[in-house]
Order: C-alpha cells, then structure tokens, then sequence
C-alpha cells in the first residue's frame, strides 16, 4: 500500500513536470511579434521612473526613454503594447503603481476608440509575460473575447497545445531561457523607411464617438492616478495627418473631458512640423507610425514639455542614475547604429 | 454546458469533491441538484418539459401501481366469495382500465416529443403536399427541442410500462423519479436506461471507493481521447466535404463514408465513455451501450453492439409488443392460411421488423434522411435473414475459410462499409442527394486525385491524418485487447504502469485534442438526436 501510495505521488509529480515542460516548449517565444515580450521587459527595470507612457503602438514606437534622459535627465518606462486598449493599459498601470511611484503617467488615447474586446492575439501579447497579480486576473477578465478561457491563461497548454506540430528552432531555443530584451525602457525601435504618400485629409465625421465603456476606464485610470498621488496627462502621438487616425470629433471629445477634469491633453498630431516631423523619412509604414528618427523628434519635443510644464526633474545630478541610465544611452546608440547597419 | 468544456470539467470536480463528503444517505439529493443545475445550462425554459414528464409519470405510474395493489387486495379478500372466472374477469378489466392510464402517461410524453421534434417537419411535408394543388403554405413552427428530450421521454415512458408491466416499482418519492429522469451523464446522449437498473444504483450510499474513483476517471480519459483526438479533429474534413457537394463527389463520397464511420464511432463512444466514467466514479453503474461494433461480421450483430440500450428499448417497448399484438396474431393466422406457412410466418414479423425501424428512424431525427435510414437498415436484416440458409450451405461447403481470421476480416469490413454507406444519410442534406452522391462513387473516377492530394484540401494537414491514424490505431488495439480483458482490471495491480498509459493518454488529449480557439467547440453528435 506504502509503495503504491509512493509511486502514485512520484507518477503525479512526474506528470506536472511533463506538463510544465511542454507548456515552456509550446508557449509563443514572440521572436517574431516581439511585441508580446515588451509586458515582460519591464519587470526588469521596474522601479525608480518618473514617468511611465502607456497605450498602444503609438506609445511603444513613439516615445524613446533614452531621448528624454540624454536630453533632461527624465527616468521614464513606456508600458506599451500592441493594440493596447484602455483596459489593458488601465491594468498594467495598476500593477506599475506595486512597484514604483511615477510622478506623471502619460497615456496616449488613440485605442480609447475601441470600446469592445478587440483581439486574443493583442491580449495574448500583452498579457502572456505579465506577472501573476490581482491585476492581470482583473486584466484579462476585462479583456476576452467570446471564445476565450480564463483557464487558458492560467495553463497556456491548452491553448498552445496544437503549435506542438508547428515548433520552430527558436522553440528549442528559448525552452529554458527569456529572450534577449528587445526594447529599451519599453521603447520598440523601428529604423526603416517607408514615407508617407500624398493624399488629401479625410474630412468625413467618424462612424463613431469615443464610446462611454473605454471613457469609463479613463475615469478609472484618473482616479487610479489621484489615489497614487500621479499627474495623469493625455496625449495623441503624432501620425498620419489623415483624419481617420484621429478625428476631431474624437479631439474634442478628449479636450472636453480633459478640460472637465483639469487634465493636460496634448494632441500632437498638427505640431508635427513644428518638432521638424518629415513624413517622407520619419515613418516606416507610410505615416501610421514614427521611426526612431520621427520618434527621436518627438520625444525631444515631448521631454521640453514635461519639463517645463509638469515640471518633471532631471536626474543627471544622481550618479547612481546617471550610471544607469547612461549605459541604457549606450545600448540604445548601439542598437540603433546596428540596425542602421544592418538596413544598408 | 458541453461535456468538453472547461466549466463541465470543474464543475465534475466540485461534484465528485462534495460528492464523496455529503452524508451518504442523502448523496442522491446532491445528484438531483446537481442534475437540474446541468440542465439549466441548456435554458431554464427547457425545465418545463423535464418536469412535466418527471410529474406525468410519477402520477402516472403511482396510480397504476395503487389500482395494481387494489386489484390484488380485493382479489385476495374476495378469494372465497368470486368464482374463477370472475377474478379473471375482474382481473382483465382492471387491467383494462390500467392499460388505458398507461396509454394516457405515453400519450402526454410521447406528445411532447412528437409536438416539439416532429411538428415542423410534419408542416413541412404538409406543405409539400400542399403545393400539388396550389395552396397556400403553413408557416412552419420555430420550436424549442430541449436537450435530451429524446433520451428522457424514452427512460420515463419505459419506466411507465415496466410499472404497468410490474416490472419494476412506482417511486413513491417525486424527488427519486426526479432524478432517476434528469441524472445529468447520461442526459445528454444516453445510455437510455431501466428503472429496475438504475434506481438501486442511484438512490443507494456510496462510500468512496479509490477503484471505482479510479476506474471512472480512467473511463472519462478515454473518452475524451475519442472525441477531442479522434472525433473533433476528422470533423473538420467532414464539414468541407459536406460544404461543397457538388465538388466532392465520387472518391470523396467513399471518404466521408469512412471519416464519418470513425467520426461517429469515437465520438458517440466517446461520449458514453465520459457518461459511464463519470457515474463509475461515483460509485454507480450504467449499463454499456456498445460492443466492439466495428467487428461486428453481420448487421444483426452490429445491432446488438451499437447503441445497445436504445435497440433494447425498441426491442422490449415496439418490437415484442407489436409481434405478439392481438392484431398481429390476427395476422400471421390470416397470412398463414391465404399466403401458405412460408411467406405467412413472415409478414407479421417484416410489418413488426418495419415497424421498429421506421420508428427507430424517426427517433434519430424528423427528416426523411432519417426514416430512410432506418428502412435500409431493415432492409438489409430482412435480406440477410432471407439469405441465412444460403450462408449456412456456405459455411458448411467451406468450413476451414468461413472459419478463418482473413474471412472474418472480410465479413467485419463488409459490414463497416455497409453500415458506414447507409448512416451517410445523416450527412447529405436531403435523400436524393444522398442517393446521388452514391451514385456518384461509380460515375466519379475521381479516386486517384482525391487520395493523392485531394485529401489535403479538406482542412486537415497531413500532420493531422497522421494523428488520426494513430489514434485509431490505439483505439483499435485497446478494442482488441479488451474483448479478451478488462484492461482497467488488469492494470490493478500495476500501479505505475497503469500512470504511465493514464498520464500518456491525458498528455494525448492535451496535446493532439481538438479544442480551444480554432477548432469549433463541437456538440456530441447524438445529443442532437
């Protein structure tokens, strides 16, 4: 009996082994999307940011951290995430607030459009690498769509389990180890070129107003910001001038509820020229998104305004911070002239 | 809620968590809870049609066993002062008046079903018919089938006649009836249970026992294997080649003949696995309703292992009743003296034989596909029956063949592909087009292109067929296996090799089932009956 009970412990344990280790084998490594890695980076670097971005594409490929350190000693964290709509971006604040104290968070409102959980890829990516909290259980509550299951987060087998036929080298790879980091302090970088082609601005009203169920969570992340003794200001990133990027029935909108709530709401969309935005070089994909050069220009605009405005210090004078952030500057040189490197 | 589903799963975990710890007296109660609280899943407004047929026979059955108890005691009282013939008298005419409250009791259920499963297709016949003389059509109904109305109908009304037949008892307690038609395993799909069976291993205690908890849950594996390796995964070819019939014909027919053999094969078995599984862990038997049917070598045979439970209840309920009817007698006398012994002795057992099948046809589903289907299987029986004395001479001529393993592959597919030919009309949309679809496996040469690469357009990889043919292959040798042994009985003593196959077969379904998102979350087939 002793042995029986013996072998069925040791037959179970080996069973949860087998699991977890097919479960590491199977889940996405994001080699390719590395946009599903950006949640995980953070964990890292978690702590000591003055001001923490979040929102979607246009945070993550807009916003470079090692800008505003270099150019006003700001400490900052882009918790971006591709399509990142306004829960996940609410969630992922919530879980920052656990780890540090930023004096300012700058959400950018593009995905306030989207009212409805939008896409399991896009949750996946945002959710996949993030820690186990009250937060992301909140998070990916808030978050599925019809056909997903909670359950199928918790044990990523299940829903991974048919990439068993599918496997790749970096499956291999990456079964017992993360990744190497793919962005810098949350920023994604993009070297290409693709410009913008001439067409005449939209001028049709939108099918829709921002709907009330993603302003609801704007209200939640502004009270989540008071509570945490945080600035919250709104921002657009500059892109395509086209209207449907950003109506400005969708402007108003915002300008209306940042007014109502005394928050700071910039849309940078028509100060393009003024930061010196070319959209015949400074996009990869024809004006939705900036590159590192268009991105570099904003941040730099971006950096006066949080300086002067939202009075957010320079740390240049913390050696343990200028250490730190000084070897983030290098790398980030670095990444930038080897991908220049690699695109001749 | 779906038996593949995640919440079906924790939702057996609480059960058997809570099972285990309630006072074993009261055990069934937490059974009758549990079962309502499946079947609200399904709709509460379907819970009107469950009670209704839980209170017409409990009602029912209670009064004819009372008017049976009556009988018995005025017979017994009056034993002295009532002649021979006036206790039969009295006795018939009792009976009499029994058998029409039993004839009310079928007519309520049997009214529900035919109400809510057979109107529409009643109207749209009717419309058919209609349209010959320019009327105007009925609109067609939209109504409701609750889940399982067929399967709980058929286990209330056969415990209405077993009561009227004193075969079993009236249950005194609702709540007892109540469960005994809503015990949520078998719900859904089956088995289609006997009172006399059932009730003991319902309403008894069941203290926890590690083999049955064991055995049970080893029993849901496997069924889950079937269905969500096999079943799941060869249904998405299937769709495709019913999505386009205009295109897959010929070769492809004579494929979805054999993909829809397997298909429904591990998913009805599959299904049944889970149903007994789960009651096995519970401490309660459910009879078996499959056989090995595939190695069935003649119809009859493939009839006597298929859905075993459902041709008993045709069997005892249609078939037995209708052969030896006042009517029927009538008959076989009347046949017998104008057609001669030969052909006389006959008709009364094909109109009986006819009978059963129309109606087991009609129970699979109100369309013609269905009632088609049942008429070829009793055709085929009738044919094979007629032929007998020619196989006996055959056998007898070749005894060393006829007795050989090779022979009795051959006779085993035959019968596969024979079955496998006539249940594709639960496929095609309608009879002619099954018929031409048929057809088309003679005029269609397509063969070559379909099985050289044609397969590969249905929706599955080849990684996929390979994965179906290996589990198969472990279906067919598990199959094997236990017709000589009861495998789970003889992993007993082997504790870690029993793990292993346990852990080897969950690791199988996690791995290579066909659930989660991109696969559709798909309804066991006989539920749908």
């Amino acid at each position: 009996m002793k042995k029986k009970i013996l072998v069925s412990i040791a037959a179970l344990l080996l069973l949860v082994l087998t699991l977890g280790l097919l479960q590491a084998l199977v889940v996405p490594k994001y080699i390719t999307n590395p946009e599903g890695l950006l949640t995980g980076e953070y964990y890292a670097d978690a702590g000591g940011h003055d001001v923490i971005f979040v929102g979607d594409c246009e945070a993550y490929e807009s916003v470079v951290p090692s800008v505003l350190w270099k150019e006003y000693g700001i400490t900052s964290y882009v918790r971006g995430g591709a399509q990142q709509l306004v829960w996940h971006s609410y969630y992922l604040l919530e879980e920052t607030f656990k780890y540090e104290s930023p004096k300012a968070v700058v959400f950018n409102v593009y995905a306030l459009k989207y009212g409805e959980p939008q896409s399991e890829a896009y949750n996946r990516m945002t959710f996949d690498n993030m820690k186990w909290s009250g937060a992301k259980v909140k998070g990916i509550v808030a978050s599925m769509t019809e056909d997903e299951s909670f359950i199928e987060y918790v044990f990523p087998l299940l829903r991974y389990h048919s990439r068993i036929t599918e496997l790749e080298k970096d499956d291999f790879k990456y079964w017992f180890k993360s990744p190497e980091d793919v962005s810098d302090n949350g920023y994604l970088m993009k070297t290409g070129v693709r410009p913008m082609p001439e067409s005449d601005p939209i001028t049709d009203p939108p099918e829709e107003l921002l709907p009330d169920s993603s302003l609801e969570y704007l209200d939640k992340m502004r009270e989540l910001c008071k509570e945490n003794g945080c600035e919250l200001i709104l921002m657009k990133a500059p892109t395509n001038p086209r209207g449907y990027w950003w109506y400005d029935e969708w402007d108003k909108q915002i300008t209306e509820y940042a007014n109502e709530h005394s928050l700071s709401y910039y849309n940078f969309i028509p100060y393009a020229n003024e930061m010196g935005i070319d959209w015949q070089t400074d996009t990869y994909d024809e004006g939705l998104h900036l590159n590192v050069y268009g991105a570099e220009k904003f941040t730099s605009f971006l950096g006066a305004l949080l300086s002067e405005s939202h009075a957010i210090p320079s740390h240049k004078d913390d050696a343990d911070t200028l250490s730190r952030w000084n070897t983030y500057l290098e790398e980030y040189e670095n990444k930038k002239k080897q991908m220049e490197d690699t695109d001749k | 809620m779906l038996f593949t589903s995640y919440g079906f799963i924790l939702f057996m975990a609480v059960l058997l968590g809570v099972y285990y710890i309630f006072p074993k007296k009261y055990q069934w109660t937490l059974l009758l809870v549990a079962s309502y609280f499946f079947y609200a899943f399904s709709g509460i407004e379907n819970f009107a049609f469950i009670i209704f047929t839980t209170l017409s026979c409990f009602f029912v059955a209670r009064v004819i066993e009372k008017r049976k108890v009556r009988e018995d005691e005025y017979v017994a009282l009056n034993k002295e002062s009532l002649s021979k013939e006036e206790r039969k008298a009295y006795r018939a005419k009792e009976k009499k008046k029994r058998f029409y409250i039993l004839i009310l009791g079928l007519l309520l259920n049997f009214g529900i079903l035919a109400v809510l499963k057979y109107t529409a297709f009643a109207v749209k016949n009717l419309n058919s018919a209609l349209a010959l003389f320019g009327a105007d059509k009925l609109t067609v109904p939209d109504l409701i089938i609750p889940l399982g109305l067929s399967f709980f109908v058929f286990q209330s009304t056969g415990y209405l006649i077993d009561v009227y037949r004193g075969k079993t008892f009236a249950e005194k307690n609702i709540a007892r009836l109540a469960l005994f038609v809503s015990f949520f395993p078998q719900l859904a799909q089956g088995p289609i249970s006997r009172h006399s069976d059932l009730a003991a291993e319902l309403y008894t205690p069941h203290p926890f026992s590690a083999k049955s908890l064991k055995f049970g849950l080893q029993r849901v594996l496997w069924g889950y294997f079937k269905k969500l390796v096999i079943a799941d995964r060869v249904l998405v070819a299937i769709k495709s080649l019913l999505g386009d019939t205009s295109s897959y014909t010929g070769a492809y027919v004579a494929l979805l003949i054999i993909l829809y053999s397997i298909e429904i094969y591990a998913d009805f078995t599959g299904g049944i696995d889970i149903t007994i599984g789960i009651a096995e862990a519970m401490g309660i038997r459910l009879k078996e309703n499959f056989n090995h049917p595939f190695s069935s070598r003649s119809t009859k045979e493939y009839w006597n292992r298929w859905h075993i439970t459902m041709g008993s209840w045709f069997t005892d309920y249609v078939f037995y009743p209708l052969s030896f009817s006042r009517l029927m007698m009538k008959l076989s006398t009347w046949s017998r003296a104008k057609l001669g012994n030969a052909v006389g002795k006959r008709l009364p057992v094909y109109i009986a034989t006819s009978v059963t099948w129309f109606l087991t046809g009609l129970w699979h589903g109100a369309a013609w596909n269905f009632i088609v289907w049942g008429m070829l299987n009793c055709l085929v029986i009738l044919v094979s029956q007629e032929l007998e004395p020619l196989y006996r001479r055959f056998r007898e001529k070749f005894p060393r063949l006829t007795a050989s393993y090779g022979y009795h592959c051959f006779e085993a597919t035959r019968t596969f592909l024979l079955m496998g030919l006539i249940r594709s009309l639960d496929c095609y949309a309608n009879v002619p087009l099954s018929f031409r679809m048929w057809g088309s496996m003679l005029t269609t040469f397509n063969y070559k292109s379909c099985f050289s690469g044609g397969i590969l357009d249905l929706g599955l990889e080849i990684k996929d067929y390979v994965i179906i043919a290996l589990a198969v292959a472990v279906v067919a040798v598990v199959a094997k296996l236990s017709e000589k042994r009861d495998i789970r009985e003889w992993l007993l003593g082997k504790t870690a090799l029993s793990w292993t196959l346990s852990a080897a077969i969950l690791i199988a379904i996690i791995l290579f089932g066909a659930y989660s998102i991109g696969y559709d979350a798909s309804q066991f087939i006989y539920t749908q009956f």
